[in-house]
């Protein structure tokens, strides 16, 4: 299987582009898909590959068009649904929480929901407080829908494809900072990556840091910071928050006995709050150290440039973490 | 039509509207039981709603209403059986037991919800008839919601895109005067609720629902219009509910003489008396007599059933594993 290098934003597309041409119940929605070639250009050129019909500019009226696309997924299409930002999916929380996530339930298993839910998420460079929310806290919390978070091209490739193929709503949580990140990905249409196993993205045997889409890269120069203070860190890119490759995170502690989970959004009753607990409980006798945390400062985003580096996971926060968990401040 | 068809699919209308009310009449006693729990929303005084609607719609098209649904669940097909067990919360109801009172669904009928939050399935119905123009299937969605939903941002939306994106929807608001407790002086800036139809380039019809084949004909143009050229419509249909807003409600907000002048003029009964005046007795008898025995069969069968298992919630959650 060869492999070409994209972007993550190209392999996106690429992802989208390919199963629209596999399967005809595919379309694409959302506010500048179209015409405008995307806010951030993922979708660019697919309108004119695919019609008007297929790929589809929305008024901004979220709740209205993430209600449209969940009813015409209920009986049988399978939308796309590309929010600007996660953060103008607030407005359709109500769409997601109580339609998307519920109708199978309700009916008694009669319906089911194929609707990809997708947008860049998290801080991205000083667009203050509004637009800089981790969504995915907010959504993994809620049993009936998916939640994945890739941090590399070839990941958002096969888990975008896997998405589209899923029977369930699968929300797809990217990142306006990697959307030009560039990496080889499987030239291959039928290369997809399953959700809820987790990619080991630097093997080490000191500590685990525990992470996902953004913050992975972070993860990744802590890890190197570290390696030259003699520090071996293993890095766990979860890929995917709901299902949670709980296999993984454990085997990965019983190893090093230390965990520090690093992600944006606040801590306060996050997905890191959900991680932790699960390694208390089930590698309890395993820990040396308490598990440590870094996430957003628990405070809504500045627009301040050093004050934004200063609130958001960075390098040197991770470094430390890791340190006090070894008890090596 | 000759006057004997008429009578013939009035007679229809009136078995259906007379199951909803006799239904709804042993759901109100099952629930001061014990027997049905949570929420109780009764359709009583608006049943020539459902019944009129229904008879202008084809198999292929789809009604998706609020969590005020029993009516509709049972104009489009629903077993008596199957609705009560849902509302007894049995494994046999149309939901298994898991929807309740407020979510019936009967997928096969195209009766796609019940649902619980106020304006929130009006995008959804919206989207249903974007699927079937998307797949041209000349298929019609109805959606109805009450005028408590108008003010809420979803109505909006919904209407607005299914008026830029030309959708098959007929939207049916009825209007029975009062959300919950509140009434629509206090709730709504204009009375003729038709009037939101014109800021979104959409037709509108408005109508007092005392009979239901006037019911029918009114929403049989609307349907025709969506089904042959996609345009969406507004329908307000001025209705009354005789009971409380939910079994908990007592109902202080409006006078008793106020009630009873609307139940003076039941478009139930009125249907009622037109058959009987069309030499149509015996046939009313004979309905009503089998519409006694559906109905506590119903009841019967909702109280013999079994109830779900605790193996269903998960499986009924996702398609396929778990996500955990």
């Amino acid at each position: 299987m060869g492999t070409r290098s994209l972007r993550f934003r190209e392999a996106l597309r690429a992802a989208m582009l390919e199963e629209m041409e596999r399967d005809d119940s595919v379309f694409l929605l959302g506010e500048e898909v179209g015409h405008y070639q995307g806010a951030y250009k993922v979708t660019e050129g697919l309108l004119e590959k695919f019609g008007p019909k297929r790929v589809i500019d929305t008024p901004i009226a979220e709740s209205g068009f993430a209600g449209i696309a969940i009813g015409a997924a209920m009986v049988g299409l399978r939308p796309i649904v590309e929010f600007m930002t996660w953060n103008f999916s607030a407005v359709a929380f109500d769409q997601i929480l109580n339609n998307a996530a519920k109708l199978r339930q309700m009916s008694g298993g009669q319906l089911q929901v194929p609707i990809v839910f997708r947008a860049p998420n998290g801080s991205a460079r000083q667009v203050g407080s509004q637009h800089s929310h981790a969504m995915e806290h907010f959504y993994a919390h809620i049993p009936g829908i998916k939640c994945i978070a890739p941090a590399t091209p070839a990941d958002a490739y096969g888990m975008m494809k896997t998405a589209i193929r899923d029977e369930n709503p699968v929300l797809v949580f990217e990142s306006e900072t990697l959307y030009s990140l560039k990496g080889d990905v499987p030239d291959d249409p039928d290369f997809t990556v399953p959700f809820g196993v987790a990619s080991v993205a630097r093997e080490g045997k000191d500590i685990s840091l525990i992470s996902w889409s953004r913050p992975v890269h972070v993860c990744l120069d802590a890890a190197a910071e570290l390696a030259r203070q003699g520090i071996d860190a293993e890095v766990i890119d979860l890929r995917s928050l709901r299902p949670l490759d709980e296999e993984t995170i454990l085997r990965s502690v019983r190893k090093t006995h230390r965990a520090v989970i690093v992600h944006e959004g606040w801590s306060y009753g996050g997905v890191g709050a959900e991680i932790a607990d699960r390694i208390q409980r089930f590698a309890f006798d395993d820990l040396d150290a308490p598990v440590g945390r870094v996430s957003f400062l628990d405070v809504p985003m500045p627009y301040n440039a050093a004050l934004e580096q200063h609130v958001i996971p960075n390098t040197p926060r991770v470094v430390e973490a890791a340190r006090a968990a070894l008890y090596a401040r | 039509m000759t006057d004997s068809s008429k009578l013939d699919h009035l007679l229809h209308l009136y078995r259906q509207m007379q199951l909803i009310r006799r239904v709804e009449e042993e759901a109100a006693a099952a629930y001061a039981k014990g027997k049905i729990g949570g929420f109780l929303h009764l359709y009583i005084g608006q049943e020539a709603v459902a019944a009129g609607c229904s008879a202008a719609m084809r198999p292929e098209d789809t009604m998706i209403g609020t969590y005020r649904d029993h009516g509709m669940a049972l104009v489009r097909g629903m077993s008596a059986r199957a609705l009560m067990a849902e509302l007894y919360g049995k494994d046999t109801g149309c939901s298994r037991g898991l929807g309740g009172s407020m979510h019936l669904f009967d997928a096969k009928n195209r009766m796609l919800g019940g649902y619980g939050i106020v304006g929130g399935h009006i995008p959804l119905a919206a989207g249903v008839a974007f699927a079937s123009k998307y797949r041209d299937e000349k298929a019609v969605t109805l959606c109805f919601f009450g005028e408590g939903a108008v003010p809420i941002g979803d109505f909006h939306e919904g209407l607005s895109l299914a008026a830029l994106w030309k959708l098959p929807v007929v939207f049916i608001c009825e209007n029975n005067e009062f959300s919950m407790g509140t009434p629509m002086s206090r709730t709504l800036s204009v009375e003729d609720l038709t009037l939101k139809a014109p800021g979104y380039g959409m037709q509108s019809d408005r109508l007092i629902v005392e009979d239901v084949l006037e019911v029918e004909a009114h929403i049989r143009k609307a349907i025709d219009r969506a089904r042959e050229h996609n345009e969406p419509a507004l329908i307000e249909l001025r209705t009354y509910r005789f009971r409380g807003h939910s079994m908990s409600d007592p109902g202080k907000y409006r006078s008793r003489e106020e009630v009873e002048a609307h139940k003076a003029r039941d478009p139930l009964l009125r249907a009622r008396k037109q058959l009987v005046d069309g030499g149509r007795e015996a046939d009313v008898l004979r309905v009503e007599e089998e519409i006694e025995a559906e109905v506590l069969d119903a009841v019967q069968f909702a109280e013999s059933s079994p109830e779900p298992s605790a193996d269903l919630l998960e499986a009924t959650t996702y398609v396929g594993p778990f996500a955990r």
